[in-house]
């Protein structure tokens, strides 16, 4: 499926800002698949995205639960605990 | 102007609420915050903070923010401007302001408003000190703070998911 893939602050240091991504999900395509999908590309994305380490998730512009399901050309966005005001 | 702003520049306290009043009389009540650059964090002295943000996700999280401020507290207006770029200590960050008929809600919707942009609002502080740069960590506080409302928050949770 393809996707547009965001990411921000300290992620968007490790990572880059991401870009338009060809996915193809083994399982239901959740942002919690995409997320651990993305942790195999590279020693980076194992570090930044690793489990238990606090990242949010923004599907089409909206907080989301990781447990939700991804839709064909969704916009997800992973970044960290938000510090604004 | 739209009332929800995303600008590097300054703003004009004194007009924008003139403007939120906007020359109504059955405004009854103006309330506003505004957040400043700290210079001195518990460890270090603050040199620059700088403010990043997500471009469009942003103002749709703060306009539903204000929709949801205006229901539970029958406001009549209300004003979000957020810097981003660099900032020196001593510079304002934020403005947040609102218009109700009497002071109770005034007050409440804006520290609602506040206390729900710092949780669900996303942007991210980085500080410049002497030792170098970092990013603010999220405070459990916060989300505290947003709880009193009656509303789940888990933005600075270990490996939490953020909840709506």
């Amino acid at each position: 499926m393809k996707l547009t893939l965001k990411y921000f602050a300290s992620l968007r240091e490790a990572l880059g800002a991401g870009g338009a991504l060809e996915w193809t999900p083994a399982d239901e395509p959740t942002a919690a698949a995409l997320r651990a999908w993305l942790r195999a590309q590279s020693p980076a994305h194992a570090l930044a995205l690793a489990p238990g380490r606090a990242v949010r998730v923004a599907v089409d512009q909206a907080l989301v639960d990781e447990s939700t399901p991804l839709r064909e050309g969704a916009e997800v966005a992973f970044f960290p605990p938000v510090t604004g005001g | 102007m739209p009332r929800v702003r995303i600008q590097e520049g300054d703003f004009d306290v004194g007009a924008e609420l003139a403007a939120l009043q906007g020359g109504r009389t059955d405004v009854g009540a103006v309330a506003s915050f505004v957040g400043c650059v700290r210079g001195h964090a518990p460890a270090d002295d603050i040199r620059a903070l700088t403010l990043e943000h997500y471009p469009g996700m942003t103002e749709r999280a703060v306009e539903a923010m204000i929709v949801e401020a205006e229901s539970r507290f029958g406001l009549q207006g209300a004003l979000v401007i957020h810097r981003v770029g660099r900032l020196l200590p001593g510079e304002r960050i934020v403005l947040v302001a609102v218009a109700a008929p009497h002071r109770r809600a005034a007050f409440q919707g804006c520290e609602f408003l506040m206390d729900y942009l710092k949780t669900h609002a996303p942007f991210w502080k980085k500080e410049a000190t002497p030792q170098g740069e970092r990013w603010v960590d999220a405070r459990v506080a916060d989300d505290q703070a947003l709880q009193r409302w009656g509303l789940a928050s888990t933005n600075a949770a270990p490996g939490g998911a953020a909840d709506g």
